[in-house]
């Protein structure tokens, strides 16, 4: 088993352990932020896709997971008041329909969007992924009848069936079953044709095209399966605060996903979980000595961009290797 | 005659006030080898990539395989059949020389949109592409990352992947460069034997390997095509000694 | 609708392209001269209008407080090239992106340590105060003019500053030829300061202008760096021309969008609907355009290199 198999492995359980204990002491708290961090790792492995194999920098990936969150939002305020969404269609509370309904709205809006930034590259690429969620993040902001600003309340948690998913504990099992599943399907991608192909785009996107194979539309799918996770993270945070909001479609929800990649370590299988866990806690830790911890927060991803540049997984396992 | 695999017909191509390609016809005919040589800066490597549909010329008609190539990008051109190597080489670094070679396994294959199984594992793919390592010498080197292959041993790569492509016919700009007299000595015979697969346009500085492979030589000066010949013709015509051996007339 | 109207919102219009103009330009200088994509622009908008209103406030002077924004932006700019900035020439997008995503923290959090959560409000200059009368009737603030002439003023100098003088002829080469430049013997470390702390006081500039027309507080520079990111992406990468041309329609653009749209569809249907689409369509619109002038041409109207 390589070193990294072994990080990775430790990680997975770390994550596990800390809300099983914290429920077993009667400490919700500490649940209610192991999910924010599951949650946090899985938008992050959704971007990872695009970011750390197809090298795709997108700068407006909060467009999927606010989308995501929206779809939990307006579905389960129609189920909710009663009132059919449109054409008769009623909203739900069931949680694997809103999922479905934010993976394929995500992917949908993924596609024109991929389809015009992809025509660009470099810096071009990552303003008009910028744009196009400010776009998304305006329309949310001036559009009242989901709250405009002030956002959509969810009243009752959504349902799972056979779970409960009032009860923290059940909730961070939920979004941490669905962050493991993510991660494997990461893998899969990775190793296999597609995964190479993509990997190749970011390498030496000529060589791809002589060998025959249009970049375009492997980076096309690419960026929309990305939008797809990244907006099932979306569906998942909501419900965690019972509130979604413009502020999930806001620019700064997109630097911070970057930054998680960042921080665990770029185009690694558990890179995002990593950053997570260590934004998160950063979050935590300086929160609780100083109002001013994102003053801090930018000295230390300062500090990580110009210094340490594999993140934590560089730290804890080395370099990334390919077959 | 023969229908030429490959037929160039008054190519034009400009960089600012620059003549790159400057009416350029030309023909690659089934089994031939067709050396393209001329100064540095001559505009072979510009031809190449408007072969290839990385430049779009200014007028003129390539066509292949009797397909018109106008409209048609890189990839679409690769998938008919154009392989082609580079002359600075262009990998992906970062995947060992199997990998490499096994991405363009997949593109022949048409099977890129095949997200689950693992690659490594897959007999499929790794088996065709350790065979073209092997025929162009480079098995020993397959589980190096591109990077730290050396300048040869990059271009015997480019080679490989070519193969691997099934090309029906081969643009190699200048594969010789960086390979020593002994690596030269041996891609010179295995070129040799590759005409009979695909027919090679090949651009080379190394004129012991043009003359023992060219079945015709095309000469290139400031973008235009001053001689096409057999190696004997081009080795006596007075414009070519004069143009570019830099002999007085 | 009146023409006065019209003719008020198209000034508006152009009043926000001229202040998006002072942001794009310093942009699309930074990047076309060190290739470096710099987020923390707004950061350099946002200590423009601190500076200009917390000098202003103490000596009673906007125009004391306006060369102090100058002062502030262009030394913070000065001091972030030499510490981070420089550092970040020849890496990737990404660790741009990343490292003044970080500036921006710091420069945010920072400043409401120093100022605290409180906006605060810049006084419109006694001489530049009261109005001017318009065609067909209306009346227009003699400030916002007076921003426009300082923008025509700015497009001017930076042209003949870029084509006539020796600091622009060096910008130029390094724009094409980096070591050329360096080959010749200029400076190129220095050369690259003085071109991010001109681009900072740009964006101070445009801070402390604005600062006078709504609050001065923290957050206010990442709507106009967005605003400008869309300009420069529209004007071509690189190009001060096409940051005017960009920042001008995306200006007017927006303001039309806003003052228009709820108009025009509200001759299609009830006036309140038409009131709630027109203004979220607006609020979109400029992203739009944006989206439809890449489809056509993906590095921008006036692209460096095509
Ligand atoms: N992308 C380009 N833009 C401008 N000029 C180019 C470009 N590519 C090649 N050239 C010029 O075209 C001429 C021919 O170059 P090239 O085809 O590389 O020559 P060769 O391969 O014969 O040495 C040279 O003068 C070169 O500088
Ligand atoms: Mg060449």
């Amino acid at each position: 088993m390589s070193r990294e198999t072994i990080v990775n492995i430790l990680l997975a359980l770390l994550l596990l352990a800390v809300p099983l204990g914290a429920s077993a002491m009667g400490e919700p708290f500490y649940i209610t932020l192991a999910t924010r961090i599951a949650i946090l790792a899985l938008a992050a492995v959704g971007l990872n896709i695009a970011l750390g194999l197809g090298g795709l920098v997108s700068f407006g990936h909060a467009a999927f997971f606010g989308l995501g969150g929206y779809a939990a939002g307006i579905l389960a305020t129609h189920a909710f008041d009663g009132v059919p969404l449109f054409a008769g269609i009623p909203g739900t509370a069931s949680m694997p329909i809103i999922w479905l309904v934010a993976v394929v709205v995500c992917g949908l809006i993924a596609l024109p969007i991929g389809a015009i930034s992809l025509r660009t590259t470099g810096v071009y690429f990552i303003m008009i992924t910028l744009a196009f969620a400010q776009m998304i993040y305006y329309f949310a902001v001036s559009w009242p009848a989901y709250g405009g600003e002030d956002g959509l309340s969810i009243y009752v948690r959504n349902e799972f069936p056979g779970v409960n998913t009032t009860q923290p504990l059940s909730y961070f099992l939920i979004c941490y079953a669905v962050l493991m599943a993510a991660l494997g399907l990461f893998w899969l991608l990775r190793g296999s044709r597609f995964g190479a192909a993509l990997q190749a785009a970011r390498q030496n996107a000529t060589r791809l095209a002589a060998v025959g194979i249009t970049p375009f539309n492997v980076r096309l799918i690419a960026f929309a399966v990305s939008a797809m996770v990244t907006g099932l993270a979306g569906a998942l945070f909501a419900d965690l605060n019972k509130f979604v909001s413009p502020s999930m479609l806001s620019w700064h929800m997109s630097g911070e996903l970057i930054v998680l990649i960042i921080l665990g370590g770029k185009g690694r299988l558990f890179g995002p979980v990593a950053g997570a866990m260590l934004y998160v806690l950063i979050e935590y830790a300086l929160g609780g000595i100083t109002e001013r911890w994102q003053f801090f927060l930018g000295l230390i991803l300062l500090g990580v961009v110009l210094f340490a540049r594999g993140g934590l997984l560089g730290l804890l396992a080395g370099k990334v290797r390919h077959g | 005659m023969v229908e030429p695999v490959l037929e160039i017909r008054d190519l034009r191509k400009t960089f600012g006030a620059l003549k790159a390609t400057d009416s350029v016809s030309l023909d690659l005919r089934p089994g031939e080898i067709h050396a393209l040589i001329g100064p540095n800066g001559a505009g072979k490597s510009t031809l190449i990539h408007q072969i290839s549909g990385s430049f779009r010329p200014d007028s003129g008609t390539i066509r292949f395989l009797g397909q018109d190539m106008a409209g048609l990008d890189m990839a679409a051109r690769a998938r008919l059949g154009l392989g082609r190597s580079f002359q600075i080489s262009s990998l992906a670094q970062e995947f060992s020389a199997l990998r490499n070679v096994m991405l363009a396994v997949q593109a022949r294959q048409g099977t890129s949109f095949r997200f689950f199984r693992p690659v490594m594992s897959d007999k499929s793919l790794t088996e065709p592409a350790m065979a073209m390592l092997e025929r162009v010498g480079l098995a020993g080197r397959a589980y190096v990352a591109a990077a730290e292959l050396s300048h040869g041993e990059r271009r015997q790569l480019e080679i490989a992947i070519a193969l691997a492509l099934g090309s029906r016919a081969f643009l190699f700009d200048e594969p010789m460069a960086g390979m020593g007299p002994e690596g030269s000595k041996a891609l010179t015979k295995f070129l040799d034997g590759l005409r009979h697969e695909a027919p090679i346009l090949l651009v080379e500085h190394d004129m012991d390997a043009v003359f023992a492979l060219a079945d015709r030589i095309s000469v290139l000066v400031y973008g235009r095509v001053i001689a096409t010949g057999t190696v004997d013709q081009i080795r006596n015509d007075p414009e070519v000694r004069r143009a570019y051996l830099g002999e007085a007339a | 609708m009146s023409i006065a109207l019209l003719i008020e919102q198209l000034l508006n219009g152009l009043q926000l392209g001229v202040m998006l103009f002072l942001m794009a330009a310093g942009l699309t200088l930074i990047f076309g001269v060190m290739g470096l994509i710099n987020l923390a622009h707004g950061s350099l908008y946002m200590i423009g209008a601190f500076a200009c209103a917390a000098v202003a406030a103490a000596t009673g002077s906007f125009w004391i407080g306006l060369a102090a924004s100058l002062v502030a932006a262009a030394a913070a700019g000065a001091i972030i090239e030499v510490t981070v900035i420089r550092r970040l020439y020849d890496r990737d997008h990404l660790d741009q992106v990343l490292a003044t995503f970080a500036l921006i923290l710091i420069f945010s959090e920072g400043t409401r340590w120093l100022f605290g959560s409180f906006p605060l409000y810049l006084d419109i200059p006694s001489l530049l105060q009261g109005a001017v009368p318009l065609p067909g009737g209306g009346q227009y603030q003699l400030y916002r003019l007076a921003i426009i002439g300082v923008g025509v003023v700015v497009a001017l100098g930076l042209y003949l500053l870029i084509s006539r003088t020796r600091l622009g002829m060096r910008i130029r080469a390094g724009e094409s030829d980096r070591e050329m430049i360096a080959a010749l013997g200029v400076d190129i470390r220095t050369l690259y300061t003085v071109v991010f702390a001109l681009g900072a006081a740009l964006a101070g500039l445009a801070g402390a202008l604005v600062g006078a027309l709504q609050s001065v507080q923290v957050g206010m520079g990442e709507p106009a760096l967005i605003l400008a990111f869309v300009v420069i992406v529209i004007g071509g990468i690189g190009s001060i021309k096409g940051a005017l041309f960009g920042a001008i329609l995306v200006g007017v653009v927006d303001t039309m969008g806003r003052f228009l749209l709820p108009k025009a569809l509200a001759l299609m249907m009830p006036a309140a609907q038409a009131g709630l689409i027109g203004a979220a369509l607006a609020s979109m619109l400029i992203y739009i355009v944006m989206a439809l002038i890449l489809a056509f041409r993906p590095s921008g109207l006036f692209a460096a290199q095509s």
